[in-house]
């Protein structure tokens, strides 16, 4: 537990500098959020943007603007988007669950199968199924998503009609509960394989080649001088300890995860957290961008001590203390 | 030399270097072949592929040759994967090395920095400064790199640290060599075989992020990309989907090709080794 | 002495990696006697493992084996667990780190004897008893980090034999193990083999370790047989210089003229 703690505690000064450098990088724009509405609303003239600025505090000095920023967001206030005309918070809010059922699909899909056929190609190193998975795979993760969510919608959107070709559900369609799930689902189905099968691939290549690492090792010879049955030493002794390195590699992809998120979402118009990423660049919201850019190494720093967890309890070597020699 | 021969005899290693070697070519003879802009409009739009003998591949919406295209968006990812992989690398050594072999309050330090560029999703971070600072190769490459940096600087700390205490360095000390000397002109090439097994994985990433940058707009507007060509062929993606399909195919080769390669090299250098462990 | 439980004629093992084939193992001739305590004695590079791994069935697959093994005594070849134990050397890495002691130690006895979960983690909780590890109950429930190199060897044991096989094979057993800890591994590996009727062949370098354990000891040297026989005549008149060697270079408390014969000799 006390590993725990020391993990958040050490993540506070790198959550400062995160914020520290976005802000002066942001900062270096040319042209303000100000400017941004102003041309998108066709202009407008000196005294007009001097007054939006100071109603939105951009005339003070960088100093002391950062300083305010730091301290409203001890307070959790992520300050005021402009494109918007609302709370940064409240949008990201909004906008969160769509990106985490996205993304929480994806990894649940990746993981899972990815793991599963990790297994399959790793039970038997250097057979003709092992080798096409092998092939499989990396011909999958040389794939850009946004590329092959386009090439999945022409087949499934365009070409057959199966599924619908962008947003997250069927506009005013009224739907409730139950329906209005299922229509959910059907909308997430080609997001979800878009980035899901690039993780999946990556998965499964880490998973094989973890376990052909784990079938040299010596217990493994130990289980089968026992006479035990292939599918026990497969699952039990080589796809238990190979799960591992898989496990660790999960908690290093979730940040490329969010940031694969952002395109995915773009190309499916899914009105998502990523998708805000986008919007927000557009509409110069420098608010808007940090309060995304800090929120998102918030949601890293947090999927990655879940990962911890989730590897301590599957490692019984880890915050025990060794007893013997 | 013998790794060359090693390197020969794995499948995937020669299937490699072929794509990459092609794709070599192919931004090479660009210029040459496609002389003038890519980007001009050069017939009428939307001719399908393999029909005329002049365009071999098509036009786009616009009228723009798609071969010309994606023989030039060829030298972009080419050009962009290697550099923003070259300055990512020579950034994270640098770091690690003074990280590593400084120590003490410099090292935890440096290594929140280096937590904090792991941490920002790297391709929201290269979306912001590309955004802010203006959409031009050089910023694009920068950017890339800023956000592929980390892991070089970490692995580079973790060799050096392992090499530091090792007696060749503590008698360089006694001789009396500058402590920067000795992290930069002993350790480091020490430190970077390691480091360079991250490159093709670096490469590979730096092609694709660039990519993803120019399919949302924010590529270099002058120049032809693979990303901004899949974009453009989004607008007809029902009547001409070849259009968005077919770049697309090109970053697949070459990213295949960059893994592909590493592994040739991977194999070569395991089987130098030695056989039998 | 008493029936042949394997006979072996011509036995060769080579690893396959570039010419010239190197052969761990060259033309082995052996009976090998039911119940009997084999000791097979050898310096690195003798083929001592690879032979007993030949006899295991745990070659790599990138070893050749030639020449015939007839299982006389078993009737077929024997089957690992069942007919079969085998315990490594390196205590540390026989055992799977994320598995529980008593997981391991049922899971023979599991699989070959048809036992139900409680019933195997009975028999796992009586070979923990048999091969004194202390509070059993508890260690059921350990894992292998958690406990010394002595104690995972005698884990080892235990799970090796959980599924009561007639042969037991042990691989230099005891050369990762402070001479204190090997001792008592030897003694161990007697009583259990005397109670249970077993045949046990004991891999080791150490001659001294044999003679204490073994009825009958073969020599090997390169790969190649140099003599076999009853451990007491091996041992007071070795037919071979190799053994004669062998036998003078163990070194202990009588060992007084050895040492200071090379103290004084020549520099």
């Amino acid at each position: 537990m006390t590993l725990l703690w020391r993990r958040l505690l050490s993540s506070i000064p790198v959550l400062l500098i995160v914020v520290a450098f976005t802000f002066f990088l942001l900062e270096s724009a040319s042209g303000d959020a100000v400017d941004a509405y102003l041309g998108s609303i066709g202009g407008g003239d000196a005294v007009l943007a001097q007054s939006l600025k100071v109603a939105y505090g951009l005339d003070q000095s960088t100093g002391s603007r950062l300083w305010l920023y730091a301290r409203s967001l001890a307070s959790l206030d992520l300050g005021w988007s402009v494109a918007f005309d609302r709370p940064v918070r409240e949008i990201i809010l909004e906008r969160l669950p769509n990106t985490f059922l996205l993304m929480g699909s994806a990894t649940a899909l990746s993981f899972g199968l990815g793991s599963a056929l990790g297994v399959v190609a790793g039970a038997r190193p250097g057979s003709v199924r092992d080798k096409s998975l092998s092939i499989g795979s990396l011909v999958l993760y040389a794939m850009p998503s946004f590329w092959l969510g386009l090439v999945l919608s022409v087949i499934f959107s365009v070409q057959l009609r199966w599924l619908p070709i962008a947003g997250i559900e069927t506009i005013a369609s009224g739907k409730q509960g139950f329906e209005r799930a299922l229509d959910i689902a059907r909308h997430l189905v080609l997001p979800v394989g878009a980035l899901g099968f690039i993780y999946l691939a990556l998965f499964l290549r880490v998973m094989r080649a973890s376990m052909a690492e784990v079938w040299r090792l010596d217990f493994v010879l130990f289980a089968r001088s026992k006479g035990l049955s292939r599918s026990r030493i497969v699952l039990r002794h080589v796809a238990r300890n190979a799960l591992l390195p898989l496990v660790t590699t999960l908690g290093l992809q979730a940040a490329a995860m969010l940031g694969g998120s952002v395109v995915i979402e773009s190309v499916f118009a899914i009105p998502g957290f990523g998708r805000l990423a986008q919007e927000a660049v557009a509409g110069r919201d420098a608010p808007l961008l940090m309060g995304i850019i800090l929120n998102s190494a918030v949601l890293v720093i947090v999927v990655n001590l879940l990962i911890d967890l989730v590897y301590a309890l599957l490692d019984p070597r880890i915050g025990s203390s060794e007893t013997g020699a | 030399m013998r790794f060359w021969r090693n390197f020969l005899r794995s499948p995937e290693g020669v299937a490699g270097l072929v794509l990459l070697a092609g794709l070599l070519l192919a931004a090479l003879l660009a210029p040459i072949l496609f002389p003038g802009d890519p980007l001009r409009i050069a017939a009428q739009a939307l001719i399908p592929p393999f029909e005329d003998p002049n365009f071999p591949l098509g036009t786009d919406r616009l009228g723009r040759d798609v071969l010309a295209g994606l023989m030039h968006g060829a030298r972009t990812s080419l050009l962009v994967g290697i550099s923003a992989a070259l300055t990512a690398i020579v950034l994270g050594a640098v770091v690690g090395t003074l990280a590593g072999f400084a120590g003490g309050f410099l090292d935890e330090a440096l290594m929140r920095v280096v937590d904090a560029f792991q941490i920002i999703p790297s391709f929201l971070l290269a979306l912001a400064f590309v955004s802010v600072i203006g959409p031009s190769l050089p910023v694009v490459v920068l950017a890339i790199a800023l956000g592929a940096w980390a892991d070089p600087a970490r692995l580079t700390r973790a060799q050096v640290l392992s090499i530091r205490e090792r007696d060749y360095v503590a008698a360089l000390k006694v001789v009396g060599m500058h402590p920067l000397e000795i992290a930069f002109r002993e350790i480091l090439p020490n430190a970077l075989p390691p480091v360079l097994a991250l490159t093709s994985v670096i490469v590979a990433a730096a092609v694709l992020t660039e990519a993803a940058l120019s399919f949302l707009g924010l590529g270099d507007p002058n120049i032809v990309t693979w990303g901004s060509m899949i974009a453009e062929g989004r607008n007809v993606l029902r009547s001409a989907p070849f259009l968005s399909i077919v770049p697309g195919l090109g970053l697949v080769a070459t990213v295949l090709g960059v893994y592909l390669f590493s592994e040739g090299v991977n194999d070569a250098l395991a089987s130098r080794r030695g056989g039998f462990s | 002495m008493n029936k042949i439980l394997a006979s072996v004629r011509s036995l060769s093992v080579s690893y396959q990696e570039d010419s010239p084939q190197s052969f761990a193992l060259k033309g082995l001739d052996l009976d090998i006697f039911t119940g009997e305590k084999l000791a097979i004695i050898g310096e690195s590079g003798s083929g001592k493992s690879s032979f007993a791994r030949a006899l295991a069935g745990l070659l790599p697959d990138e070893a050749r084996l030639e020449g015939k093994i007839d299982w006389l005594g078993f009737g077929q070849a024997p089957l690992g667990g069942r007919d079969l134990g085998y315990v490594f050397q390196d205590p540390g890495a026989s055992l799977n780190p994320v598995l529980t002691i008593g997981e391991q130690v049922a899971e023979g006895a599991r699989r070959h004897l048809g036992l139900s979960r409680a019933a195997s983690v009975a028999r796992a909780l009586e070979l923990l008893h048999r091969v004194k590890i202390p509070q059993p109950e508890r260690i059921l429930k350990a894992f292998p980090h958690q406990m010394s190199g002595g104690q995972r060897q005698r884990v080892a044991i235990a799970a090796a034999i959980a599924a009561r096989p007639k042969l037991l094979i042990a691989d230099e057993v005891t050369s990762a193990l402070d001479m204190v800890v090997q001792a008592e591994i030897v003694a161990l590996l007697q009583q259990l083999v005397t109670e249970e009727g077993m045949t046990l062949l004991f891999i080791t370098h150490d001659i001294a370790l044999a003679a204490q354990l073994a009825d009958r000891i073969l020599v090997l040297k390169e790969g190649q047989r140099v003599e076999v026989g009853l451990s007491g005549a091996v041992l007071s008149r070795p037919a071979s210089e190799y053994t004669r060697m062998l036998i003078a270079s163990h070194l202990d408390f009588g060992s007084e003229v050895l040492v200071s014969s090379v103290i004084d000799g020549p520099l």
